[in-house]
Parts: C-alpha cells; sequence; structure tokens
C-alpha cells in the first residue's frame, strides 16, 4: 500500500463507491465487491482482502443503522445482542478463513458470490408480486 | 425455557452464525441475519434489514480486531480509502433508487458478480 500508484488508489475509491451504491440500491455490497477488489486491483492476499473489507464493513454498517435508525427500522437492542454474542463465532471464522489454503478460500468465495448473483437475478427475471423489486421506492434496504 | 431464554438463544445462534460467514469470508453477514431474524423471530424484512445493519457493524469491528490483531490481515489505509467513497455510495444508491429500475440494476449486479467471481479464481 506504501508503494500504491494512483491507478491502484483510483481504482480503491472506485471500488468503494461500487459497494457502497450496490449497498444503497440492492442491498448487496459491502464486503462481496470489497474483497475481489483488493485481491484483483490491489493484488491482496484473500485472507488479507477480507480482514481489510471488514475494517471497511464497519463504517458503512454504522451509517446504514444510523439511516436506519432514522426510519424506525432498527431494534436496537436486538441489533447490539446479535454484535456482542458474535465473537466465538468470528474467532471460528477468522481461524478457518487463515487455516484454509488460499484457492480454496477464493472457490469458497466465489460461491457465496455467485449466491448473491443468484438471487438478484432472479429478482431481475422474477420480481416479488408485492413489497419487492417492482414495489414503490424504499429508500432503506442496505444489509451491506 | 421462559421465552425470554428461549429468544437469547436463538439470538446468539443468529450471532454465531453470522461470525463465522463474516470472519471466514470477509463480509458483514447480513445475509445471514435478515432471514434467520424473519424465520426465527418473527421480524418484518425492514426491521430485519435494519437491525442487521447495528449487528453487522459490531460483527466488522470483532472480525477487524481478530483478522487484525491476530493475522495482521487488515490494511488499515487501504480499509479506509474504501470505506470513504462507500459512505458516499451508500447514500448516492440510496437517492437512485427513486429513479432507476430495481431490475435493471438487480440484473447489472448480478453480472458484475458473476464476472468478478471468475476474474477472482482463475
Amino acid at each position: 500500500m506504501a508503494d500504491a500508484t494512483t491507478l491502484e488508489i483510483v481504482a480503491l475509491l472506485a471500488v468503494g463507491f461500487a459497494g457502497g451504491v450496490g449497498s444503497g440500491l440492492v442491498g448487496v455490497g459491502g464486503g462481496v465487491l470489497f474483497v475481489p477488489g483488493l485481491v484483483i486491483f490491489l493484488d491482496e492476499s484473500q485472507v488479507g482482502a477480507e480482514g481489510t473489507s471488514l475494517l471497511a464493513i464497519i463504517f458503512v454498517g454504522a451509517l446504514g443503522a444510523w439511516r436506519q435508525h432514522g426510519y424506525g427500522n432498527l431494534r436496537v437492542r436486538d441489533g447490539l445482542v446479535l454484535g456482542v454474542l458474535s465473537p466465538i463465532g468470528v474467532i471460528a471464522g477468522t481461524v478457518l478463513s487463515n487455516e484454509l489454503p488460499e484457492q480454496t478460500l477464493k472457490y469458497l468465495f466465489a460461491v457465496v458470490m455467485l449466491y448473491f448473483a443468484f438471487t438478484l437475478g432472479r429478482r431481475a427475471i422474477w420480481p416479488p408480486a408485492h413489497g419487492g423489486a417492482e414495489a414503490p421506492p424504499r429508500p432503506d434496504s442496505a444489509p451491506g | 425455557m421462559p421465552p425470554m431464554s428461549a429468544r437469547l438463544v436463538r439470538l446468539a445462534v443468529i450471532a454465531t452464525a453470522a461470525g463465522v460467514f463474516s470472519g471466514l469470508f470477509g463480509v458483514g453477514g447480513g445475509t445471514v441475519i435478515v432471514p434467520l431474524l424473519i424465520l426465527w423471530l418473527a421480524y418484518g424484512e425492514r426491521e430485519a434489514t435494519g437491525t442487521s445493519l447495528a449487528a453487522i457493524a459490531v460483527i466488522a469491528a470483532a472480525g477487524t480486531i481478530s483478522q487484525g490483531v491476530a493475522y495482521g490481515n487488515v490494511n488499515v489505509l487501504a480499509g479506509l480509502l474504501i470505506a470513504l467513497p462507500a459512505l458516499g455510495g451508500v447514500l448516492a444508491g440510496t437517492a437512485l433508487q427513486q429513479r432507476v429500475s430495481p431490475r435493471v440494476v438487480s440484473g447489472a449486479f448480478a453480472a458484475l458478480l458473476v464476472v468478478s467471481a471468475g476474474v477472482l479464481v482463475f
């Protein structure tokens, strides 16, 4: 990063913006774009990109939560309980991501990406009858 | 089991599953949290989405600490360089929601994900 070129910095900014837009528009974005962006444009290792992505997600999640709170869509207590009870799982996932071979982790991540693509593609082709893609604008969907 | 503790157990299971997903893949875990809140705790979709975002911020902080402190896997400068435009992107995306077809956007993002997955693996 210390020797990152201007082009790499521009790429990072673009990846961040795209992830944010995806997050605000379709509720997919954040990590699922940050991680491949960091691997492809910055040559980070898969697990290094994942750690870096988590740092960025703190801010995206906090902004989203703050906005949702304004819409009355946030049960603060449950949200905090979920966060506070997460560390056992987080540590297990972290250890696993560092133990798995790089290429295996990439394949697994690609599966996650394809699953997200599948759910989005399904929404594009067969929008839910109501409350879904063709419903009136909902300025509130951004599950990071 | 009294209702409160049954509820707490469900939250703990959701939190642990989302935590594994987050630590393993470097994503927020909303994919895990939102459907389970709806299924197990009778949340509405919007409440589930909103509540998951608060959880994600905390889970990502836990993940940043465990990936960063234990394994040195957090590039702080790169993370901040991504976060800053991402915040602008969230606001832009939310505003754009009023003007663009959700079907087109969903399709475009699906295509972007498929292409990125290919580039990532090969």
